[in-house]
């Protein structure tokens, strides 16, 4: 099978090809994800193996006892799914969070503040004449983007790698900071006050001081320069950006030096999101009921209040009883604290492979992988939908089969 | 001598490849280390291969240590279980904790590196 759909990174790269269970022309991750790999074998509660049905009725009357559930993860499923996850955490009066709060979230407020001035990877490709990776390693994290869109892509007008110059902007020389024509390596915390001084400069003021960040001034001039002189520039952004010092307050302030060079030239600033349906996990719920993230159902209708609401907040405040975990692993990747609370609430997870919140969870329920074993919709990191496929046959349920049982069972019990 | 040190986490290549395969060897190996300037490393008297303590105001964690491509003072600890002992909790309101830039302390030890169930608290 050709043009194979790959449901790993944000990239979602769509030209895989499928032949005997093997996978072709996709990166080392892209390959990991299609490879056989350690299964969940059956649902079980608490450990013994139970049918699907009953799995699934188990988790329904957890959600509905429940006073504040907490339903969290859908980065790494489909649309089809996520929606009917956002239905099921209103029925229930839950917290309806995905993992873009610990990932690209702090991005989603200063969007609400200042808006994007956004493109598509195409128009890159196509385009960029200027391309800045700011704390973001796609060699690492996204590996075929720089191939595909970003950096040696041949585009319809930047042509190949000698017209496009590519910047690396970050705490540590990466593996990305090896392909760049400039490595710019800053302080870690200091991302805002660069991004503050770049700003001064574009507006034709003069920096008084040495340095900013661990960056020579004379180095920032001549950022500055090469930005305005962009036919089309790009800043990629990365979690070197959203997870330091600033958080949120870094990306408003770079949407804003965006801004500013948009009077002059064209530019544009994206995320380079991670999982590869994590952009749906917040497209779907805006849709359906008007916020990507931290939503809460408990007075009837839905509140969004990142500070009261995300997973992480919720679990270290204590402010959730159960928590039904899909496709993610928060067992892994939230600090200490929130996993201590994680372990004494009744745990639902909802995944293809057995990892660390597995180990905490009262129900588990096996699930199809999307993309391999069943199909549906979702968004590439620039927000273009794709349809990924189904290759093989399964005798696992898809997310969306177990969820539509489980709405139906939650309905069932709270009418 | 201890050393005062600033911790970032992130992705690598090896942490990805097996980010579906938690309860593996290859797993434990790509997120129980961390990387430290040539400097630091030097300085701590460490040799590949040891192990070093790291503190910060939210807890400690036992990794090994290697040589990696970090300026003098930060150390990088790849996303997991092992960099999420001493990761920050605080949000500061927006939900997303502080998983670059915690300040800490890092010492040699020999004290051992815990398996993964045992940092969960599970075995
Ligand atoms: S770059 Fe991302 S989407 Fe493309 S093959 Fe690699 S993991 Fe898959």
């Amino acid at each position: 099978m050709e043009n194979v759909v790959c449901t790993f990174c944000g990239s979602v790269c769509d030209d895989g090809v499928f032949e005997d269970g093997d996978v072709r022309k996709l990166c080392a991750l892209g390959k990991s994800k299609f490879s056989k790999k350690e299964r969940i074998k059956a649902p079980m509660i608490d450990g013994k193996e139970v049918s699907y049905e009953e799995a699934i009725e188990k988790a329904a009357e957890i959600l509905v006892e429940a006073k504040r559930p907490l339903l969290y993860g859908w980065a790494s499923t489909v649309n089809e799914a996520i929606r009917l996850g956002v239905l099921i955490a209103e029925k229930v009066g839950g917290i309806y969070d995905q993992c873009a709060s610990v990932c690209h979230a702090p991005g989603t407020l200063a969007l609400i503040e200042e808006g994007v001035p956004g493109g598509t990877l195409g128009s890159v490709k196509n385009r960029a004449d200027v391309v800045i990776f700011w704390g973001a390693n796609p060699v690492e994290a996204h590996p075929r983007h720089p191939t595909r869109y970003s950096v040696m892509a041949k585009g319809l007008l930047i042509k190949d790698r000698k017209n496009r110059k590519v910047v690396v902007i970050d705490v540590r020389e990466t593996k990305t900071a090896k392909l760049a024509d400039i490595f710019v390596q800053i302080k870690p915390g200091y991302d805002y006050a660069i991004i503050s001084a770049l700003r001064a400069i574009v507006k034709g003021e003069k920096i008084e001081a040495d340095e900013v960040g661990g960056v020579p001034v004379e180095k920032l001039y001549e950022l500055a320069e090469l930005m305005m002189n962009a036919k089309y520039g790009v800043i990629f952004y990365g979690l070197g950006v959203t997870q330091s010092r600033g958080r949120d307050r870094n990306v408003e302030n770079a949407i804003k030096l965006v801004q500013q060079l948009n009077r002059k030239t064209r530019w544009v600033i994206w995320p380079m999101r991670g999982h590869y349906n994590v952009v749906g996990a917040g497209e779907v719920p805006a849709w359906e009921v008007g916020y990507q993230f931290a939503i809460d159902f408990s007075r009837g209708y839905p509140r969004f209040s990142p500070a009261e609401f995300t997973a992480v907040e919720a679990l270290v405040r204590r402010d959730c009883d159960a928590a039904l975990i899909i496709a993610s692993d928060p067992a892994a990747h939230f600090p200490r604290k929130a996993v201590e609370h994680l372990k004494k609430i009744p745990v639902i997870q909802i995944d293809p492979h057995p990892n660390l919140t597995t180990l905490l969870s009262n129900v588990v329920i096996p699930s199809a992988i999307a993309g391999l074993e069943a199909e549906g919709s979702v968004y590439r990191m620039d927000g273009i939908v794709l349809r990924v496929k189904k290759l093989v046959e399964t005798e696992y349920w898809s997310d969306v089969q177990i969820l539509e049982k489980m709405y139906e069972e939650v309905v069932k019990k709270v009418g | 001598m201890p050393i005062e040190v600033e911790i970032i986490t992130g992705r690598t290549i090896d942490q990805g490849k097996t980010v579906e395969e938690k309860l593996t060897e290859e797993y434990f190996k790509a997120v129980s280390y961390c990387e430290l300037n040539e400097e630091d490393f030097r300085s701590l008297g460490l040799k590949e291969g040891d192990r070093v303590k790291i503190k910060t105001e939210f807890g400690e964690v036992v990794v090994f240590a290697k040589v990696g491509s970090v300026p003098k003072g930060v150390v990088f600890i790849p996303i997991g279980p092992y960099a999420n002992q001493i990761t920050s909790d605080d949000t500061d309101g927006t939900g997303m904790p502080l998983f670059k830039g915690v300040k800490g302390v890092v010492e040699r030890t020999e004290e051992n590196v815990k398996s993964i169930k045992e940092i969960l608290g599970v075995e």
